[in-house]
């Protein structure tokens, strides 16, 4: 298989099982397969806990499938790459840096010469809207100008993949819409091949090509649906349209017997 | 003093009844200032107090003058240590001799603590190993040590750094361990995926997330290096303040050991202050009133 033509991300039968502290095993997600094409935004929706984010651990390379393959552009994922850019679902901005520091702080560490990578900052920094806070920390931030800052310093590292946990479920409902239209922006130009987990399915029809829906946990793939809503969308008025409603009727029909599923798990937890 | 306040405190609701804004802003803040004052007074009349019954009753013979000395013969005591030297030369002399022991033992003591701390607390199997020989070397009360460090050593600085070292790097090191054990995972995993090499990753990410924790040591293991350097003077010395309180000791000047006992206190609060100070620059990015 040639590197060209090989998708952007490919997961063959992989399995993550955690050692738990008290020494039993927790099977994360199990024989998952995955294919995400070049330039494609899949949404990956499932029930709460379920082991979403664990697919990205696994394709950022952060962890190691115990079982099976994961490729990135045809190549198994050795450790992290250079490739991929990973957005946090808690602020991960280092507090201590201003946010031009922040944002510097990728190409600094990929050895970017300094000048070189102000500039590079600077440019995404104004593109999300924060030319004028490059002095401030990020405390001093609100969470959506902190989350803009993740972005920032995501994007200034120019990721062929962009891997993003639940990045907006900590802001309010209307500052959401606002990053989400705004991160498709930034996606539009770059090329970018986005894996976006979320619980939201409302959210994950808005933005996505491709939802993925996965199975009570340990997650695998239930089912894939192709999200044929013409770009660019607004996801605020996207959410009116027919089409959508329709989409949104479909795929819950699967997506809700999982949530059930793991609801009553929970209950028979408690009692 | 509180009388005077408790009135105006009762007045200030009837005044704002007629809902003037700045009126009510005003009669706030002057209560504020008043209860500062109040405050402030409170404290100089306890000093005054204290100091006053203790000379009173000192010079009348209810505690033995010669065994608890009185304030005023202890201002004498530094008065004319400050002006015509101790017995082993000029008091600045002893003070810079105690300071410079602490000082250097406490600059020693914090970077072998913080180093060994951030080491152990980033490589998993060095702490596993070391783990309980540090937790027995923790549970000796180092102060014994001191005497070894003077035969070791002699009756230089040389023993007074020695004990210094050893009382700092405790507490230094078990925060610095703590504080690197503590970083928030996400950062580490942000680091990594932006690019940060393993030693990136120490000095960028480990380092600034401890110093919070390292700092707060920091405060009483200065204390712990004064206390290091004066006990090792007191057991032996040429020079230093814990010198001149065994001396003062020998002599049985009460008030010589409780004129020490004042300029040390002088020269921690000293120290402290300039800590603080140093603190607040380094810790611009914190939002203020997280930390004390």
């Amino acid at each position: 298989m040639s590197a060209d033509i090989s998708p952007a991300i490919q997961l063959r039968g992989a399995s993550k099982i955690f050692r738990t502290p008290s020494g039993g095993l927790h099977t994360a997600v199990r024989e998952l397969d995955l294919t995400v094409g070049r330039g494609e935004f899949v949404a990956v929706v499932g029930p709460t806990g379920c082991g979403k984010s664990t697919t990205l651990t696994l394709v950022s390379g952060l962890e190691e499938p115990t079982e099976g393959d994961v490729l990135v552009a045809g190549e198994p994922v050795r450790g992290v790459g250079d490739k991929v850019g990973f957005v946090f679902q808690q602020d991960a901005t280092f507090p201590w840096r201003t946010v031009l520091s922040n944002v510097m702080a990728g190409p600094r560490f990929r050895g970017v010469p300094k000048a070189e990578a102000k500039q590079k900052a600077r440019e995404w920094l104004a593109r999300v809207g924060l030319a004028a806070f490059e002095d401030r920390y990020p405390h001093q931030l609100s969470g959506g100008q902190r989350k803009r800052v993740a972005l920032a310093a995501t994007f200034v590292n120019d990721p062929e993949i962009l891997l993003m946990d639940e990045p907006f479920s900590a802001l309010d409902v209307q500052t959401r819409a606002l990053m989400s239209d705004e991160l498709l922006e930034l996606w539009s130009g770059t090329g970018a091949s986005v894996v976006f987990v979320t619980h939201d399915l409302e959210e994950s029809i808005a933005l996505a090509d491709k939802v993925v829906v996965m199975t009570a946990g340990p997650a695998t793939v239930k089912q894939v649906f192709d999200i044929d809503l013409p770009r660019p969308r607004k996801v605020e008025s996207v959410r009116l349209e027919p089409r959508f409603i329709e989409i949104y009727r479909e795929i819950w029909e699967s997506l809700g017997e999982e949530v059930r599923i793991t609801r009553e798990r929970g209950a028979a937890h408690v009692a | 003093m509180s009388p005077d306040v408790m009135p105006e405190a009762q007045v200030a609701p009837t005044m704002t009844e007629p809902g003037n804004k700045t009126d009510r802003a005003h009669s706030r803040a002057r209560a504020a200032r008043r209860r500062k004052i109040a405050v402030m007074a409170a404290r100089v009349l306890l000093l005054v107090a204290v100091l006053g019954l203790w000379e009173a009753f000192s010079r009348a013979k209810v505690i033995d003058p010669f065994n608890f000395s009185m304030p005023s013969k202890i201002w004498d005591q530094v008065y004319a240590w400050v002006m015509h030297g101790t017995a082993q030369g000029p008091l600045g002399e002893q003070i810079w001799y105690t300071l410079y022991e602490a000082l250097l033992g406490w600059v020693l003591g914090v970077i072998v603590g913080v180093v060994f701390g951030i080491v152990l607390g980033r490589i998993t199997f060095l702490a596993d190993v070391l783990g309980p020989y540090i937790k027995v070397l923790n549970s000796i009360p180092r102060i014994v040590l001191a005497p070894i460090f003077m035969i070791w050593f002699g009756l230089g600085p040389a023993s007074k750094v020695a004990s210094a070292v050893v009382l700092v790097f405790f507490p230094v090191f078990f925060n610095a361990f703590q504080g690197a054990r503590e970083v928030d995972r996400n950062l580490v995993a942000n680091a990594r995926i932006l690019g940060a090499s393993n030693r990136r990753v120490t000095l960028q990410v480990v380092i600034p997330s401890a110093t919070s924790w390292i700092f707060t040591s920091l405060h009483v293991s200065f204390g712990f290096a004064l206390i290091g350097a004066i006990v090792g003077e007191y057991l032996g010395a040429t020079k230093g303040i814990g010198l001149l309180i065994s001396q003062s000791q020998g002599t049985f000047n009460t008030a010589g050991v409780y004129a020490a006992m004042v300029i040390l206190a002088v020269v921690a609060l000293a120290a402290e202050g300039l800590l603080t100070f140093a603190e607040r620059r380094i810790f611009r990015w914190k939002p203020t009133g997280s930390d004390s």
